[in-house]
């Protein structure tokens, strides 16, 4: 038996007839899902863009209900959020669902743009794609940032404190700008209500206008795959690719339900039994008031700044007669834009990890390696040998890149098959 | 494709069941956010039940409005003989004499609309638009009415209820004033918002 | 295999997590709470309010909401537990003002609704064992997991005096065994070593042992109100991965049902 309208009942045919006639409905979903081909030989590295979206929504549902009771005021901030966790029915679990929704978005993140690196998915004719991607990025880190201070702990407070005073270390503007930023003379109520504003509006609004022109930007050149191989090269009769499905029902029912149910279950785990996960996703010190006399023991961002706050640090020599500090704000800005240039870095000919030479391999390899490595660093309190790894790790992470024009180049390469594989 | 040769029960069964485990699913998600909109326990804190002692009252005046319960603005009455007397020849201006419409507990379904006599416990609140009545318990002619038999008097719009609360007919307000749970745990002590439904 | 060295990664991190001992070099004792334990929550729900929230506030938790937890009905609560006037639904806020103590104690009794998580568990339990006799304190008092603590010892007439003293014990080699007297068969080599503390016998009104589960159910309590809603977090947890795996099992079977049709 068909699959065909004629099987709908007669009133649903009408009623969508009707709205097909005012609204692209129709069309729409099969442009986008049912009749986008995606390519049929998605792995394992492919589920995070819609765990992503899944995590997103989650951050926007959970955080519209935290904000119902949250108060953004110096006096009340911290007790609003122990309200919440105590006094507010399920309270608690809204809390835990936003603060480890957090943590889970930079790994789904993390994990999708590695897939990038993996597969060459920021090639041509996909550069845009991940632009807006490394936007999002961007848009993803200043929005963890401002909500770090919401809840008005003490590590909120001081964290605000390092990150802006950066700001400080920019020449001839630096102290002003830091003050407009704050909107005071130190971090206070003030710049609490507004880091407020912009993190419940302002970038959420950001964040959801810049995903939806990924998704556009996405569909418009179609899905890169683990072979990197253009499946609209070889099409059929009625111009379907050949190594395409349907997005849907083949990856939305087969691929991604089960993905993301299975996300639940290690999200959950960790949201009902570590939701602090040892002091790393709800770090100790904000569990007493902001306190602008008295900082903790040892400043640590959360988990997922850590790499670029290691090498923050790794800064420690002045040069061209600006100091250390505004190096290290340069070079941990430069770690976090540099991937935006994948594209233009990287000359291999052919687009996938499995096809491209042992340099790619060992570098990409490396990458990774410091990466960790200077995220391990990050959490932990400054010392000469630390400091003198996570500078070794920052050089290796920036080769990764700066070289690449040349390693990418040089090697040999295995050739890209015509067709996927599906291995 | 191979739209075809699937195993219809199957995948039929398939989706059914794994749509109806979702919808609980979805269901139990949406627990927590609509059980999160009950009153907090701040709300009921701050709901919490009042005592109020109006051993100092004495028979002719009113203690309140006090802000008392749940921010509603409670009256508290003193009622004289005469009062009393003078309810029931006041049945027929009322809109509802015998208080059938749902404004009272059961213990106040009487003719004083109250636990005891010569207390009323009332609150506050004109059942028009929510305007504070004034308290006016002489039998004395006033602007709004030459044969004033003492009540209260809604400056808003012109409302006026006796001194059980009764509102009388052919004005704004259509109900009686409203009374709040409450039980007596002294001579002149009670508690608002504690009587035999809600302990 | 990399989904499960995902996993690992996770179920590994809490191992890892930050510790907040700050320059002590105290031996700490290990410290187990058990938040099922209602007898010893009660227990220590009573120590606090009487030696403890004269000066600390548990200023974000409701009597009402530790009563309820603690299942100790309202008016018992409230006629052995508030001493303040205040309702079963207030906030457990103590009296002492705090611009007043900050110039009578040199710095304002922190509230303690979360110090269990602030500082750990383990370490509330240890600080409370470790006050000791110092003259030269303004209270008398100072402690060897706090040092220069600004705090009385509030425990005191339960604990008794305690002592900073100096034992002979036991020497130990570098392979970890007792060092032996070689003229004396039998008799360990004892060397002094400061950083005990002693109790004068029969000072405080409990015994060592006593004292000891008192500083557990005190300890237990606060770790109790440092997250009162864990006891359902984890009793809804179970549930939740129960239904989920369940859901995962549908789920799959159905994605099976589709992917059979791509080759």
């Amino acid at each position: 038996m068909q699959q065909s309208p004629s099987r709908f009942p007669a009133m649903w045919t009408t009623f969508m007839s009707w709205v097909d006639r005012r609204f692209p409905l129709t069309e729409t979903f099969e442009y986008h899902m049912s009749k986008y081909y995606a390519p049929k030989n998605f792995n394992f590295w492919y589920y995070f863009g819609v765990l992503a979206v899944v995590v997103l929504v989650l951050q926007l549902v959970t955080g519209i209900w935290l904000t119902m009771s949250y108060v953004p005021s110096g006096a009340g901030a911290f007790a609003s959020v122990e309200y919440i966790m105590r006094d507010v029915e399920f309270g608690w679990l809204l809390r835990y669902l936003h603060t480890t929704g957090a943590s889970a978005f930079f790994v789904v993140v993390y994990l999708h743009m590695f897939r990038g690196l993996l597969y060459g998915s920021y090639r041509e004719p996909r550069e845009l794609l991940w632009l807006i991607g490394m936007a999002i990025f961007v848009a993803m880190m200043a929005e963890g940032f401002f909500g770090y201070l919401l809840p008005w702990g003490n590590m909120s407070y001081w964290a605000a404190q390092v990150i802006v005073s950066l700001f400080g270390a920019i020449p001839v503007i630096g102290d002003d700008l830091m003050q407009w930023i704050r909107g005071d003379f130190l971090i206070s109520e003030v710049t609490l209500n507004r880091f407020f504003a912009l993190h419940v509006v302002a970038l959420p609004l950001v964040l959801v206008m810049l995903v939806f022109v990924h998704i556009v930007a996405l569909h418009h050149v179609g899905s890169n795959n683990p072979d990197g191989v253009e499946i609209k090269k070889h099409k059929d009769a009625e111009g379907v690719p050949l190594d395409g499905i349907p997005f849907h029902p083949y990856y939305t029912i087969g691929h991604d339900l089960p993905g993301i149910v299975l996300f639940l279950i290690v999200f959950c785990a960790i949201v009902f039994f570590v939701p602090e996960m040892g002091g790393y996703f709800i770090e100790q010190p904000n569990f007493e008031e902001a306190n602008p006399l008295k900082t903790p023991a040892h400043i640590a961002p959360v988990w997922y700044y850590t790499p670029f706050y290691a090498m923050l640090r790794a800064a420690t020599y002045p040069l061209f007669g600006l100091d250390a500090k505004f190096w290290g704000f340069m070079v941990m800005a430069g770690a976090i834009v540099v991937p935006a240039v994948l594209p233009w870095l990287d000359r291999s000919p052919v687009k996938s990890m499995r096809y491209k030479g042992s340099a790619s391999k060992l570098m990409l390899g490396i990458f990774i390696i410091s990466f960790f490595i200077l995220g391990y660093l990050g959490t932990i309190p400054p010392s000469p040998g630390a400091t003198l790894l996570a500078q070794i790790c920052t050089v290796l992470y920036f080769a990764y890149f700066v070289l690449m024009p040349w390693y990418t180049r040089v090697e040999k390469t295995k050739p890209e098959p015509d067709r996927v594989t599906m291995r | 494709m191979g739209g075809d040769g699937f195993n219809k029960q199957r995948r039929y069964f398939l989706i059914g069941a794994t749509s109806v485990v979702g919808a609980l699913g979805v269901v139990g998600a949406a627990v927590p956010f609509v059980k999160s909109w009950n009153p907090s326990a701040k709300a009921r804190a701050l709901g919490a039940p009042v005592t109020v002692d109006f051993s100092r009252l004495n028979p002719g005046e009113m203690l309140g409005p006090i802000p008392a319960w749940r921010g509603q603005p409670i009256f508290i009455l003193y009622r004289t003989p005469a009062n009393l007397e003078e309810l029931p020849r006041l049945d027929a201006s009322r809109a509802d004499p015998n208080s059938e419409r749902d404004m009272q507990p059961a213990y106040a379904k009487n003719q004083w609309r109250s636990r005891r006599p010569e207390f009323g416990v009332y609150v506050g609140l004109c059942t028009h638009l929510g305007c504070s009545p004034k308290y006016f318990p002489l039998v004395t002619a006033e602007p709004w009415d030459a044969n004033w038999e003492g009540g209260f008097f809604c400056p808003c719009h012109g409302s006026m209820f006796d001194l059980a609360g009764r509102v009388r007919s052919g004005l704004p307000a259509p109900d009686n004033l409203r009374v709040p749970p409450y039980s007596f745990v002294g001579d002149k002590i009670v508690v608002i918002g504690i009587d035999e439904e809600n302990a | 295999m990399k989904r499960s060295t995902l996993l690992w990664v996770f179920l590994t991190l809490p191992a890892l997590g930050i510790a907040s001992t700050e320059g002590t070099n105290w031996p700490m004792q290990a410290f187990q709470p058990n938040i099922e334990d209602k007898p010893s929550l009660q227990r220590g729900v009573n120590l606090f309010v009487n030696y403890c929230m004269g000066c600390h506030s548990l200023r974000f938790q409701r009597y009402e909401r530790t009563a309820d937890d603690l299942e100790i009905p309202h008016d018992i609560f409230v006629a052995n537990l508030v001493f303040t006037g205040q309702k079963i639904g207030e906030l457990m806020t103590t009296a002492l003002p705090t611009e007043a103590s900050r110039a009578w104690f040199g710095a304002a009794p922190p509230d303690l609704t979360m110090v269990a998580k602030l500082r750990g568990g383990e370490w509330v339990y240890n600080y409370l064992k470790a006050f000791y006799v110092d003259e030269s304190r303004p209270f008398g008092v100072n402690n060897k997991v706090f040092e220069n603590v600004a705090m009385p010892h509030a425990l005191l007439e339960l604990q008794g005096t305690p002592v900073s003293a100096c034992h002979q014990v036991p020497k130990i080699a570098a392979n970890g065994g007792e060092v032996r007297d070689p003229l004396i068969p039998g008799v360990a080599v004892t060397e002094e070593k400061c950083g005990f503390i002693d109790v004068v016998e029969g000072s405080g009104q409990l015994t060592p042992a006593e004292f000891d589960q008192a500083v557990y159910d005190i300890s237990n309590f606060l770790y109790y109100v440092a997250e009162p809603a864990r006891i359902e977090r984890d009793r809804l947890g179970l549930y939740v991965l129960l239904f989920l795996v369940v859901l995962y099992v549908f789920t799959a079977l159905l994605g099976r049902e589709y992917n059979k049709e791509v080759h």
